[in-house]
């Protein structure tokens, strides 16, 4: 069991509770000893550091502050909701980058009796330290129902592979960690082209017609590559294109189901735990047709159009260039 | 215009130096008062020797010159210091002025008060100051300095040229038909290079193949070229005039005194494999190969790692059906040494991975296409016999949009212009619009069409009715949004002119991608003693009057490693180094600066601590005296060894320790009689 200082986020107590549900599910098998930072309060969340930054920053330094504080030997705080990755992410690095910020920040955490030096720890995202951390092998080795006959269309939004200050992830538009996490889990994982684009954020609030637009893209080309959910692991897409589908659909009269679940959902699933301290049926867009799809039975892969990623092997037409990083354990989760 | 100021006394009698301040027209005198560093130097450095100080327009001009030489016949000067450009530019000229007047040319010394003053500094009076510190520390420098005599070397006729693509041919050719020998290695099987994959070449439209292969023929043929394919370049020893370079010849697996290059051995190889250098991915060879038909020379290579036979011990198809017998398995790998003169690299570059913009989705989308993909796809003996299909081999496109600019002008990738994309996508857009009448899009930045006869090209493809659109594409997709974008792929694009978002379906994607150095560019700049840039491509010695010549004397470059260039532009790179080595080796010997490090064999240690360090190989060390030894003849003077030796043994003529301590003395104004007048820098 690794440690790491866990800063779960409003979220995670409020609109992605199944998110919550299911990592704690998940923790055990996974090897992951989550202590929550005490006493932690709200990380400005997307508005915030856009109305001023010290006060901003000092707000989540104080998260900062009080990780390091309880640190105890642990050098990673983990964040699952990504709003609040982002936010502790930057704060750290721009206090870093900015010797004047960092003394003001200190100022005011010095009011509380606190203070945080940047760099000293590390932000980290939760699918990050899955993959790098704990591994896909380790993932797999737990595997006791695989999500055989599941298509998935994964979906990551913009603020965990973007702007990537540590330069963990494979790349900023089209990531594959996601993918590779459930190929690992026995899904049938979609290529899906809109993997890093916008979910419409708080336009819901602010223009929803704007709003209604996005979100129609994302449903529309999930349901064009026939996925039978999207998985996300960000509380804010999740919450749009859940809770807004239905309204969306009125806008636009259309039609369109797709529900849309949490990674670890899917993890705690394939690790054969019961659905239901895995938070399903809290998603608004009903997931559970696409769920009888798996149940103890695995059933018959229906005919289905092909995944695009076109193999190379393929006698037929011109060959295609192989991916730009060969990843190893994506290969053997093809099999 | 000229000031002359003579010293009355002069307190040296031994060294009567004269100071000669340049006003480089404003270039200098904008920011430095070089008529007072001139009556400075007469006035308080006439105890140190200065006899005489002139300032003058253009010192580097003949009369600039010939006022020195004068001053040298009739003041009797034994020691000049010049105040102008950088010793990287006219230390030459004032050298040979000095020799004219028969002052050894050593005996002059150059200081920079132009990059090292007036280009870097705006106060006037900090700048005149460092200016006069400056021209103090070159008097006290010059006071050391020894009269010496250059060492000539012979150079040998023999010249390396490093890479077979169109500037390495060209390099080769001109020095063969001179009548000097010439050993052209390439480390593919075949020479051509990137050329020989090209259908069409901008803006005529000539065969690329018509135009090149008679000239791989020639080379190839060429009684005074030994061409070297399927060979690398292991090591570099010597100096100019006298290289002694190590050559891998990989086995070939064929005894080419028996292949006729019939082909049959292709024909019978079951072994079919991608081939990602010609075919740049998109054809496939077998596994004993000639990269294309006309390759030169015509003997086939196999391919030990994909070869049946040498991983599964069965097969050897190609052995039993060899008319010749020229088959051999147990052919080695040779190692060769060739003894040459000058050495022209002409190592190409390597077309930028466009995998790393992944949202134009190369590799993930089956109809985006690389540049080099498209050149073997509308290429007549390309894999679909120049029919321009989509990735299924089968389907014409009916829309096709073109992305310029693609990893180049890009601060994410290179920042750099590749020059040639602008008029390849022309081309394109030109050939896909002949071969299939599609519908074609050119997504631009800027249109970059100078040269000869480009932008004539441009008009004309213009009135083909491609359709240009002015913007850098966000993404291609195939998330449909629309009606009617269904099974296409959409380009999205600002259209700068018109000012708004556009979505384009298109059916194929060509990326028009950058040109980058080669992978191993570094290694190979390392191998040959040269330098690169930041960005890897290699550092000619000026960069507009010395383009081909490099840092390191007697090695030269020309093509695509010294910047992304087109094929003219690398055949008149590749003529130009021939001609510098040609002229050296008409010359039959050269002059090497006389700037050497010697050891003072009493004060040596034998600690060996410069040992490793010379980048140029010219130390040895004696076991029996435990000393160590410079050879003067592989000795650049760069003098790293000086500064390493622990016990100062080492000193190097021209930087010596006393020049380098008395030069700073004079730079804090030590000199001046009363110190403390010293003019605050």
């Amino acid at each position: 069991m690794t440690r790491y200082l866990y800063y779960p986020g409003c979220s995670m107590e409020s609109n992605a509770k199944a998110y919550h549900e299911s990592l704690l599910a998940v923790c055990e098998p996974l090897g992951l000893d989550l202590e929550e930072i005490r006493d932690w309060n709200c990380c400005g969340a997307t508005e915030y550091v856009g109305i001023s930054l010290t006060p901003a920053y000092a707000l989540i330094g104080r998260n900062l502050a009080l990780a390091a504080q309880q640190a105890n030997g642990a050098r990673t705080v983990l964040a699952p909701c990504s709003a609040c990755y982002l936010n502790l992410a930057k704060a750290d690095h721009y206090m870093q980058e900015s010797p004047r910020l960092n003394e003001r920040v200190n100022i005011a955490l010095a009011a509380g009796g606190l203070q945080y030096r940047p760099g000293s720890l590390q932000i980290r995202h939760l699918l990050d330290v899955i993959i790098h951390d704990i591994g896909l092998e380790a993932v797999k080795s737990n595997v006791v129902r695989p999500l055989k006959g599941l298509r998935v269309a994964p979906y990551l939004g913009c603020m965990v592979p973007r702007p990537d200050y540590e330069k963990r992830w494979s790349d900023h538009e089209h990531p594959n960690e996601l993918d590779r996490l459930l190929k690992a889990l026995g899904a049938e994982v979609i290529d899906f082209p809109l993997k890093t684009h916008c979910c419409g954020g708080h336009m819901t609030h602010i223009g929803p017609s704007t709003a209604f637009e996005l979100i129609r893209r994302l449903v529309q080309a999930a349901d064009h590559y026939k996925a039978d959910m999207m998985v996300t692991l960000c509380p804010m897409c999740q919450m749009n294109i859940d809770g807004f589908q239905a309204e969306m659909n009125r806008h636009f009269h259309t039609n369109y189901h797709m529900p849309i679940i949490f990674f670890t959902q899917l993890i705690g699933l394939a690790f054969g735990k019961d659905p239901n301290v895995l938070g399903f049926g809290r998603e608004l867009t009903d997931a559970r047709a696409a769920l009888s799809k798996i149940g103890f039975q695995v059933p018959e892969v229906v005919e289905r159009a092909e995944t695009r990623a076109a193999r190379r092997s393929k006698k037929e037409g011109l060959p295609m260039p192989p991916p730009l990083q060969r990843v190893p354990e994506d290969e053997e989760a093809d099999k | 215009m000229t000031d002359e100021l003579i010293s009355q006394t002069p307190a040296d009698p031994q060294e009567r130096i004269g100071v000669y301040v340049c006003h480089c027209g404003t270039n200098i005198a904008g920011v430095v008062d070089v008529v007072d560093v001139a009556q400075w130097a007469v006035g308080r450095l006439k105890h140190r020797g200065v006899v005489i100080a002139r300032d003058y327009k253009f010192m580097c001009s003949s009369l600039g010159q010939e006022l020195i030489e004068k001053d040298i016949k009739e003041l009797g000067l034994t020691r000049v210091v010049v105040a102008a450009c950088s010793p990287h530019l006219h230390e030459q000229t004032f050298r040979t002025a000095c020799q004219r007047a028969g002052l050894n040319p050593y005996l002059c010394e150059l200081v920079s008060i132009r990059e090292q003053v007036s280009w870097v500094h705006t106060d006037r009076v900090a700048a005149t100051g460092k200016a006069k510190a400056v021209v103090s520390g070159g008097v006290e420098r010059v006071l050391h300095h020894q009269p010496l005599e250059p060492l000539h070397v012979p150079i040998h006729p023999a010249t390396l040229v490093v890479g077979g693509g169109i500037a390495g041919i060209q390099a080769a050719l001109e020095i063969a038909d001179a009548g000097y020998p010439v050993y052209l290695v390439e480390r593919e099987p075949s020479i051509g290079g990137h050329m020989a994959q090209f259908d069409k070449t901008f803006p005529t439209l000539d065969c690329a193949a018509c135009i090149l292969t008679p000239r791989m023929v020639s080379v190839g043929t060429h009684p005074n070229v030994t061409p070297l394919t399927w060979s690398e370049v292991t090591k570099v020893d010597g100096y100019v005039g006298n290289f002694t370079v190590t050559i891998k010849k990989k086995a070939r697996y064929v005894k080419t005194e028996l292949c006729t290059g019939c082909g049959i051995c292709q024909e019978k190889c079951p072994k079919k494999v991608i081939d990602d250098i010609y075919e740049a991915g998109l054809g496939y060879r077998k596994a004993v190969y000639t990269p294309f038909p006309q390759a030169v020379p015509k003997y086939p290579v196999i391919d030990r790692p994909n070869c049946t036979y040498f991983q599964k011990g069965t097969c050897r198809a190609c052995e039993k059906f060899c008319p010749t017998g020229a088959i051999d398995f147990t052919q080695k790998d040779e190692t060769i040494t060739v003894p040459v003169g000058n050495i022209i690299l002409a190592t190409g570059y390597d077309i930028f991975d466009a995998r790393r913009v992944s949202q134009y989705g190369y590799g993930r989308l089956a109809n985006v296409f690389t540049s080099l993909e498209f050149e073997r796809l509308s290429n007549a003996a390309g894999p679909t016999n120049g029919n321009i299909f989509l990735r299924d081999g089968k389907t014409m496109p009916k829309t096709v949009g073109v992305i310029h600019c693609v990893g180049s002008r890009d601060r994410n990738f290179n920042n750099y212009c590749s020059v040639i994309c602008c008029m390849q996508s022309l081309k394109f857009a030109h050939l896909v619009k002949e071969r299939t009448g599609a519908t074609v899009y050119n997504f631009y930045i800027d249109m970059r069409t100078a040269f000869k006869a480009y932008d004539e090209f441009y008009q004309r493809v213009l009135e083909e009715g491609t359709l240009f659109v002015r913007g850098k594409v966000a993404e291609v997709t195939d998330a449909v949004r629309l009606p009617g974008e269904e099974d296409k792929l959409i380009i999205q694009v600002e259209d700068t002119l018109v000012g708004k978002q556009r979505r384009i379906p298109v059916d194929m994607v060509i990326l028009s991608v950058g040109l980058e150095p080669r992978r191993d560019a570094k290694a190979v700049a390392q191998l040959f003693g040269i330098s690169c840039s930041a960005d890897g491509w290699y550092i000619e010695k000026h960069p507009k009057l010395d383009p081909v010549a490099t840092m390191t004397e007697g090695i030269f470059i020309a093509g695509c490693n010294q910047g992304p260039k087109d094929i003219p532009s690398s055949v008149v790179q590749g003529a130009a180094a021939a001609a510098r080595v040609l002229g050296r080796i008409q010359q039959k010997e050269i002059a090497l600066e006389p700037f050497r490090a010697s050891v003072d064999e009493d004060k040596c240690s034998g600690c060996r601590i410069c040992n490793n360090l010379c980048p140029f190989n010219a130390i040895t060390f004696h076991e029996d005296r435990m000393v160590t030894e410079i050879n003067p003849a592989l000795c650049q003077g760069c003098g790293t060894c000086v500064a390493a030796c622990p016990a100062g043994a080492i000193s190097g003529t021209g930087f010596s320790n006393e020049q380098v301590l008395a030069q700073i003395e004079g730079l804090l104004m030590l000199n001046l009689e009363t110190a403390s007048e010293a003019v605050p820098v």
